[in-house]
């Protein structure tokens, strides 16, 4: 077997969105509240969650070419826009706090019954399209690309990859713990059974003013 | 009375599971898990639909219907991402049909913000040539400056709108 395989049929792209789904999914990704809940420092899972996932698979790729098993830049690279990447992605957390929802998480969303994440998705399609009908315009500016194509953090900062993904690292475990006392602080983060208790709402809370919540005892 | 639903996975759990299943498809497939480029292949198919004459003319949406725009293996995974996502969803009892909103608006304003937040994030991920899972995960696992600098616009962005969306989640 020679990898990477560069399977891109119907079987490979059901398995690996069968399980990209069902692992978003558990991580609570579905959830519009729980996503948000970063950006209100109240639940850090996007930051946990996807900064483990970017050291253990770049660990990996690492590893697999170090071991020999996979040829180096044998995996899609992509290229950093002068204008594109940080304005896009920019607009895409712009959307996704107005939203709650990126791309990914909304098929997640929708799977898990989430009405709003329908719209959303009918949303992302208008987009794309108003993108199409002003391409013209703009072709020359979206379209700027820094050279070289599919430039690295090693190339750029000339270190081994390695060093790279120790900094990485690093960063990540001290962002983790400031996230966990800082969740903590603010009530969360997010369960699923308060998840789902906002799902239609919890309509009657503005009928209760004296709701539970409001006295408590000391701890 | 409906069974509690079960716990979400610890972080740790679930990102050392991401980051697996994202190494198995570069891998098996060469590159990382996307999702936007569904998206726009299903706008570039409902505008072929609609209004034929100029999604074929459209410099865009044009070479996507040169054939059928949505045979592509990021449709596949997309057709994936919802039966995993469902399954998990049905198999944990946290499946739950309807319209989740924060607790001091209404499910109709939820879902104008949703269509708008859509949009901006359509918009947005054709500017990045990916989204989230393209660049930001995917992106950044390849040590990608632009996976970097994707996750820079959007952490910095999503902050910035907290300040004003507090009143839509909290």
């Amino acid at each position: 077997m020679i990898l990477p395989m560069y399977d891109n049929g119907l079987l490979s792209g059901l398995l690996a969105g069968f399980l990209f789904g069902y692992v978003l999914e558990g991580a609570g990704f579905g959830s519009p509240r729980k996503l948000t809940g970063q950006f209100f420092l109240r639940d850090w899972s996007v930051f946990k969650i996807m900064f483990t996932a970017v050291i253990v698979a770049a660990f990996g790729l690492w590893l697999f070419e170090v071991l020999g098993w996979l040829p180096p830049r044998a995996v899609f690279v992509p290229s950093l826009l002068v204008y594109g990447t940080f304005l896009g992605g920019a607009l895409i957390g712009f959307g996704f706090i107005l939203g709650g929802y990126c791309p990914g998480t909304s098929a997640v969303g929708f799977a898990s019954g989430r009405l709003d994440a329908l719209v959303f998705m009918i949303g992302m399609v208008i987009g794309s399209s108003l993108f199409a009908a002003v391409f013209d315009d703009i072709r020359g500016l979206a379209l700027a690309a820094v050279e070289p194509r599919g430039l690295t953090l090693p190339q750029l900062l000339d270190v081994p990859a390695i060093l790279v993904i120790a900094g990485l690292a690093g960063i990540a475990f001290a962002g983790w713990k400031l996230g966990t006392l800082v969740e903590r602080r603010l009530g969360g983060p997010y369960g699923a059974e308060e998840v789902l208790e906002s799902v239609d709402g919890p309509r009657g809370e503005d009928l209760q003013p004296l709701g539970r919540g409001s006295v408590q005892p000391a701890e | 009375m409906k069974a509690p639903p079960r716990p979400f996975w610890p972080p740790l759990a679930a990102g050392t599971a991401l980051g697996l299943v994202l190494l198995l498809t570069f891998l098996i497939s060469g590159h990382g898990l996307g999702a936007s480029g569904f998206f726009t292949r299903l706008a570039a198919w409902t505008s072929g639909l609609l209004m034929p004459d100029w999604a074929t003319a459209n410099s865009y949406f044009g070479p996507f219907l040169a054939g059928n725009p949505l045979a592509s293996w990021i449709s596949w995974e997309i057709v994936g991402v919802i039966l995993g996502g469902l399954a998990g969803a049905l198999a944990s009892g946290r499946f739950r049909a309807g319209i989740e909103h924060g607790p001091r608006i209404g499910g109709g304003a939820r879902l104008a913000w949703a269509l708008l937040g859509g949009v901006l994030v359509g918009f947005g991920a054709r500017l990045a040539q990916g989204c989230t899972s393209g660049i930001g995960l995917s992106g950044s696992a390849t040590l990608a400056v632009a996976g970097f600098v994707f996750l820079a616009g959007f952490f910095g962005a999503g902050f910035l709108g907290s300040m004003f969306a507090r009143r839509l989640w909290q």
